[in-house]
């Protein structure tokens, strides 16, 4: 069995995200980027169902522009046998993503496809479920425990109230969340060893999928601040003061 | 406009966040139906039926809707979607997972987690965990939207909408629910309390962490914690409040042992009053509260407490 894992670049999620002067977006020129952490945990359960025997090849698929070839070389460093780039730039919304996805898929035939629950840097969390409904597959969305028994794939899912298991007629779309796993770290000797790996590279024209984007962004801002108030010093002063001035008790 | 909100319920009773999403409707339009699909379901939308200020309730009472599961509901909204200028759901993992389904089935680019609207067409919502404010205007005829419940008051009830039965059961066939472990508590749900007490990593453990409990029902208080606090398995996962967990806004929200990483801040920003307790006087969450308090936590909480059970009001 394939497995299909599309990986998004954005912004390292330990950088504090810029916004910029003209409101137009958030500053992007010279700011660290990495692989969206969810995307690693995708990466990482794939592998280890290669590891487990349960899957054969691992694919990871990137949409976005030629530097996405970096998150790609992560991918296969971290243990992806091969990858593909969807040359695009900028990266299209979720929807266009999903239905060049969904055209991928068709291709590769995978059993299952793994995404990130959500790219931290649009906070979309849509495209996993996008896909699984462009494609009438089954979805396991928010997954923090996944086997594959035969042609049915169970999954614990994080939900509001607590934690929620669905069996999935494959082949089936999954997004996972942070508790899934602990992504690994590529070695350096598996970071040379990807630079050998294939890396096909397609543009949405070939794949015949119209990307042009439904929503305009008017303007992006600042988010209104929050001042740092004051100090207490003691038990007595901090209820004193949550009682009487903030009347929040 | 005609707005389809999508009720999340648990067929005997509706979830508070309907009512958020109902307020956000009411910025859109006066011509307001809400969706109660499920199975044996009465009771969900008897109680919808009482929200103020809407047209309709639509009930869809179906097996194959029991569970709510998306490969069966998105095809619902799909067809009903036709009489409508926007489908609204909740920003929940109920809605998370739905409505992006029914939006690619529907080829429209959802809109995911408002915080507000401009217009009919243009919706105000966080990206980047809360530290950019997009402005974005939709072309599709169609408006799919989550709406982040926070940002909106909930709508009262005193109303006496009819209840129409729709039919809706589609089973896709495609998966099956197979059970739930929830988390059971008494204290008042995370993103509905007034006060929420919430822990990290400094709590150090699960045993410690029932002191927050005691404080919090001394307070009347929910219980939330950071990513840290949950991966180390001091409390269960539905108690993580940040980017990716929930998002809360209480009349007060006391940290205690929050370091304030800019994805918990993501879940806990618009909360009313911000109390921080830490000892590490450097602490970033100090830098969003309005009272911190430097302290060891181990000696903090039982003073509070004790504060607290000494003149309680
Ligand atoms: C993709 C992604 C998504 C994420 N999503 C979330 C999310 O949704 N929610 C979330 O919370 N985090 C999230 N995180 C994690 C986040 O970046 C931080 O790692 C996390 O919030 C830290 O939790 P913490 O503050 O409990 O722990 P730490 O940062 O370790 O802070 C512990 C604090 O406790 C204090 N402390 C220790 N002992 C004591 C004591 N005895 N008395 C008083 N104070 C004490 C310390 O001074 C310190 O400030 C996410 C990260 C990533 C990469
Ligand atoms: N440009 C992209 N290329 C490849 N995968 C993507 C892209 N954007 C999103 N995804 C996948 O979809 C998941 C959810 O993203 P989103 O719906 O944008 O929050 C990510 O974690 C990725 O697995």
């Amino acid at each position: 069995m394939k497995v299909l894992v599309p990986i998004k670049r954005v912004i390292d999620a330990n950088i504090k995200v810029r916004v910029k002067a003209d409101n137009s977006g958030v500053e992007l020129n010279n700011v660290k980027m990495a692989m969206n952490p969810f995307c690693e945990i995708a990466v990482e359960e794939a592998i280890r169902m290669r590891e487990a025997g349960t899957a054969d090849e691992v694919i990871v698929v990137a949409v976005g522009p030629s530097q996405s070839q970096e998150t790609l070389r992560t991918g296969l460093a971290m243990g992806a046998d091969r990858a593909i780039l969807i040359e695009t730039d900028p990266i299209p919304e979720p929807l266009a993503i999903a239905k060049l996805l969904k055209a991928v898929a068709e291709k590769e035939d995978p059993g299952i496809i793994i995404l990130g629950k959500q790219a931290i840097d649009g906070d979309n969390n849509q495209t996993g479920q996008m896909l699984a409904g462009l494609l009438n597959w089954s979805i396991g969305s928010f997954v923090s425990k996944l086997s594959v028994e035969g042609p049915t794939v169970k999954v614990t899912r994080e939900v509001d109230g607590g934690l929620e298991n669905i069996e999935l007629v494959a082949p089936a779309v999954i997004t996972v969340d942070l508790r899934l796993n602990e992504p690994r770290y590529a070695s350096l000797p598996n970071i040379m060893k990807a630079k050998k790996k294939p890396l096909d590279t397609h543009t949405p024209e070939e794949l015949g999928i119209d990307v042009s984007p439904r929503l305009e962004v008017l303007r992006v801002l600042e988010p209104p601040g929050r001042a740092a108030g004051i100090r207490v010093n003691s038990a007595d002063e901090l209820v004193e003061k949550l009682r009487n001035e903030a009347k929040v008790i | 406009m005609s707005i389809l909100v999508i009720g999340e319920h648990d067929n005997a009773a509706l979830r508070p966040s309907t009512l958020n999403v109902v307020t956000a409707a009411k910025a859109l339009g006066s011509d307001i139906d809400v969706l109660i699909a499920g199975s044996d379901c009465r009771g969900a939308a008897d109680e919808a039926a009482t929200i103020a200020g809407i047209t309709r309730v639509l009930k869809a009472d179906d097996a194959a809707l029991l569970d709510g599961l998306a490969e069966n509901m998105a095809p619902l909204v799909k067809s009903l979607a036709g009489n409508y200028s926007h489908v609204l759901a909740p920003a929940t993992t109920y809605g998370k997972n739905l409505l992006p389904r029914a939006a690619a089935i529907l080829d429209v680019q959802q809109i995911s987690d408002i915080s507000g609207i401009e217009s009919e067409d243009t919706f105000v919502r966080p990206i980047y965990a809360g530290n950019a404010m997009a402005t974005v205007r939709s072309n599709d005829a169609l408006k799919l939207i989550t709406v982040r419940t926070t940002s909106f008051e909930a709508s009262e009830f005193g109303g006496g909408a009819p209840v129409e039965d729709i039919s809706g059961g589609i089973n896709a066939q495609l998966s099956t629910f197979a059970g739930e472990e929830l988390t059971r508590s008494e204290r008042p749900e995370l993103t509905t309390a007034d006060i929420i007490v919430s822990g990290g990593r400094g709590m150090q453990s699960s045993e410690n962490f029932s002191m927050l409990e005691t404080l919090a029902d001394k307070l009347g208080a929910a219980v939330g914690a950071s990513r840290a606090a949950v991966d180390a398995g001091y409390v269960p996962n539905d108690y993580q409040v940040g980017q990716t967990g929930k998002v809360v806004a209480p009349n007060v929200y006391i940290a205690v042992g929050i370091s304030g990483a800019i994805q918990h801040l993501a879940g806990m920003k618009d909360s009313k009053i911000i109390v921080a307790i830490n000892k590490d006087e450097e602490a970033p969450i100090f830098q969003v509260a309005d009272y911190g308090w430097v302290a060891d936590l181990f000696e903090a909480i039982p003073q509070l407490e004790a504060t607290l059970g000494s003149n309680a009001s």
